[in-house]
């Protein structure tokens, strides 16, 4: 069953129609009722084009966090060949809401860092819903550390609301665990590319994306706050959570144009959800390209890029 | 909008502060209630006396306390995008700079100064909580990343006053990209092998934690200083529960493993020189102020 977004409300009517034609041209007269299904087939896709084309901000929130759009554990299933995930930080315990690990990406050894927020109430239980706890952050800067050891590139899937605010996580250094993985990013004397997937929130987010080289899904959304949260603290009025999703400019045109991101990869129309595989399929080109462009440099070359990189964002804009 | 709106109510609004100056007024302790003259407080470093509650410093008081003589050169930053995102909330993000800028006399959050501390050159940066939450965006950052290039450049230790709330959320992204740029400096500096001093100060949460603050080689927390990564307001509507006492408080950090002492303002300036004279392997200066010892565990009883 595929489930719409309330936006998305008139492409649903009419693909509810195809449905019911459907089963009764397994009954009856199938070449008329064929015509009519090609014709309202064409309406749909006229339909979600339009829409698509011009979502705006808090829409793009919407899609990003839709239940089907594919999560981080489907592209790794799809560009990840002999993947091995590995558990810890070694000090305290594991976090699922990032998974870790290492594999092959075009057949070359590669470390893979992932926000998983889960597909089903117990898988998103178990990876709380994508929101690391300090492990997460800590897994995440061990594994970094031993791919910069081996020279193995590293692959940062992003998808997450933004680190979880609780007790344990605050007793065991939540903030210290994020500059930490952020700090590492920059030291790797390895290439990583990063993708924005669906949500990148915050802190939780930069701690993995700190990257040579920055992507984003055409509808991804990446921010200093969620909507919901800028809405509360500055509006301090919860309902103007599309108003905070405008005002806060999050979506990936938007990041292109400051400077923030290197690349936006497009989705199949009507979002990734509908065709997860051409979505993931893009993402794995984009992900070759961008490894192919930091291959030549050596490991000071790779992380003067990067520092030159973080250093002027911003700048152009003065 | 017009010229009395614009003009004429800033400067009357300016003559009425003017005369409110607190020089001759009470304050209330918000720790105790305890009433105490304000100009006591301000000769006591802005403690208060008795409760020992360490009120806020800003930017200029505390360069004072610290640099020789009250005196240092002022650290150049460059100049930034102003407003990027031309955002609003209730109000303009532009005019809520305007005013910061009016109330505290300062261009953004963190001011820098390169001087003398106990004869040893170093690199003070601090971050006024008064100037729109002591927000990190791309002006602070700036700041920070000026810091860290000046101690560089100087071959000198830096240190770094954090008073926070977090990301400017008024400039959006641009304010969460602080936390990689200003991490760079940090690596500069460290690559350099120069020592970076933090002082965690009430109350220091969020981006700043998250990035420059929790990356020190040492980090020293003012007494009673709220630091975290999320704000208690934001983890007590997440998990639906009131949160233990003293949660977040600088003692719980340094039960925690993640301060290295905790220490009273009159001994920070002492503690601070020590430090940076023992990290850079300078001689010890013959006549400094004794420390009492507030570098063991407090659980410990040491």
């Amino acid at each position: 069953m595929r489930s719409y977004l309330d936006f998305e409300k008139p492409v649903a009517e009419i693909e509810a129609k195809v449905e019911e034609l459907r089963s009764l041209a397994l009954a009856g007269d199938a070449v008329a009722i064929e015509e009519e299904i090609a014709r309202l087939e064409a309406k749909a896709a006229l339909a979600l084009k339009e829409l698509y084309g011009s979502l705006t901000p808090w829409q793009k929130t919407q899609v990003a966090r839709h239940p089907q759009r594919p999560h981080c554990l489907d592209y790794v299933k799809a560009l990840i060949t002999d993947f091995v995930a590995l558990a810890g930080d070694r000090k305290f315990g594991d976090d699922a809401a990032i998974i870790g690990g290492f594999g092959r990406f075009a057949g070359e050894s590669v470390c893979i860092l992932g926000h998983e927020k889960g597909s089903s109430t117990e898988s998103r239980i178990r990876h709380n819903f994508g929101m690391a706890r300090p492990e997460g952050y800590r897994k995440a800067a061990r594994l970094m550390e031993m791919a910069d050891r081996f020279a193995i590139p590293v692959i940062a899937l992003v998808d997450t609301a933004g680190a979880y605010p609780g007790i344990g996580a605050e007793e065991r250094g939540q903030a210290e665990a994020i500059a930490r993985s952020t700090d590492m990013c920059l030291a790797l004397g390895v290439p990583n590319v990063a993708v924005i997937l669906g949500e990148g929130g915050s802190g939780g987010a930069i701690a993995t994306a700190t990257a040579n080289h920055v992507l984003m899904l055409e509808h991804a959304i990446y921010s200093v706050i969620s909507p919901e949260g800028a809405a509360s603290i500055l509006w301090r009025d919860t309902s103007k959570a599309e108003e905070a999703a405008t005002n806060m400019k999050i979506t990936a045109l938007d990041l292109a144009r400051f400077g923030i991101i290197d690349g936006i990869i497009a989705e199949p129309l009507g979002g990734a959800h509908r065709d997860p595989a051409a979505a993931i399929a893009a993402t794995g080109q984009a992900i070759g390209s961008a490894l192919a462009e930091l291959r030549p440099l050596d490991a000071d070359g790779v992380r003067r890029q990067r520092h030159e990189k973080f250093l002027a964002i911003g700048k152009a804009l003065a | 909008m017009n010229w009395l709106t614009n003009v004429v109510r800033p400067k009357i609004r300016g003559l009425l502060n003017r005369r409110e100056t607190p020089e001759n007024l009470w304050i209330k302790c918000p720790e105790t209630g305890q009433l105490v003259f304000y100009k006591d407080v301000e000769a006591n470093q802005f403690v208060i006396p008795v409760s020992n509650y360490h009120m806020r410093m800003g930017a200029i008081a505390r360069l004072k306390s610290m640099f020789d003589g009250e005196h240092w050169t002022d650290v150049e930053v460059p100049e930034v995008a102003v407003d990027p995102l031309k955002f609003r909330d209730e109000r303009r993000y532009s005019d809520r700079l305007k005013d910061a800028r009016a109330k505290t006399g300062l261009a953004d959050a963190v001011k820098v100064g390169f001087g003398k501390l106990d004869d040893l050159p170093v690199v003070i940066a601090v971050q006024d909580f008064d100037f729109m939450g002591g927000s990190l965006g791309m002006a602070a950052g700036e700041a920070v990343i000026s810091g860290f290039a000046m101690a560089l450049g100087k071959g000198t230790p830096f240190i770094l006053f954090a008073a926070s709330g977090g990301a400017r959320m008024q400039e959006g992204i641009l304010s969460l990209m602080q936390l990689p740029r200003t991490t760079v400096g940090v690596q500069r500096l460290r690559e350099a092998r120069l020592p970076y001093i933090v002082v965690l100060t009430n109350p220091t949460t969020g981006g700043v934690t998250a990035s420059y603050g929790m990356l020190g080689d040492v980090h020293i927390a003012e007494p009673g200083a709220l630091v975290g990564f999320a704000g208690p307001r934001v983890i007590e509507q997440t998990i639906r529960e009131k949160l233990p006492e003293g949660f977040q408080k600088s003692e719980y950090l340094l039960d925690h493993g993640m301060v290295d002492m905790v220490v009273h303002r009159k001994n920070l300036r002492a503690t601070l020189a020590r430090l940076c004279r023992l990290l850079t392997r300078s001689p010890a200066l013959p006549d400094v102020a004794t420390l009492p010892v507030p570098y063991h565990h407090a659980a410990s009883g040491v």
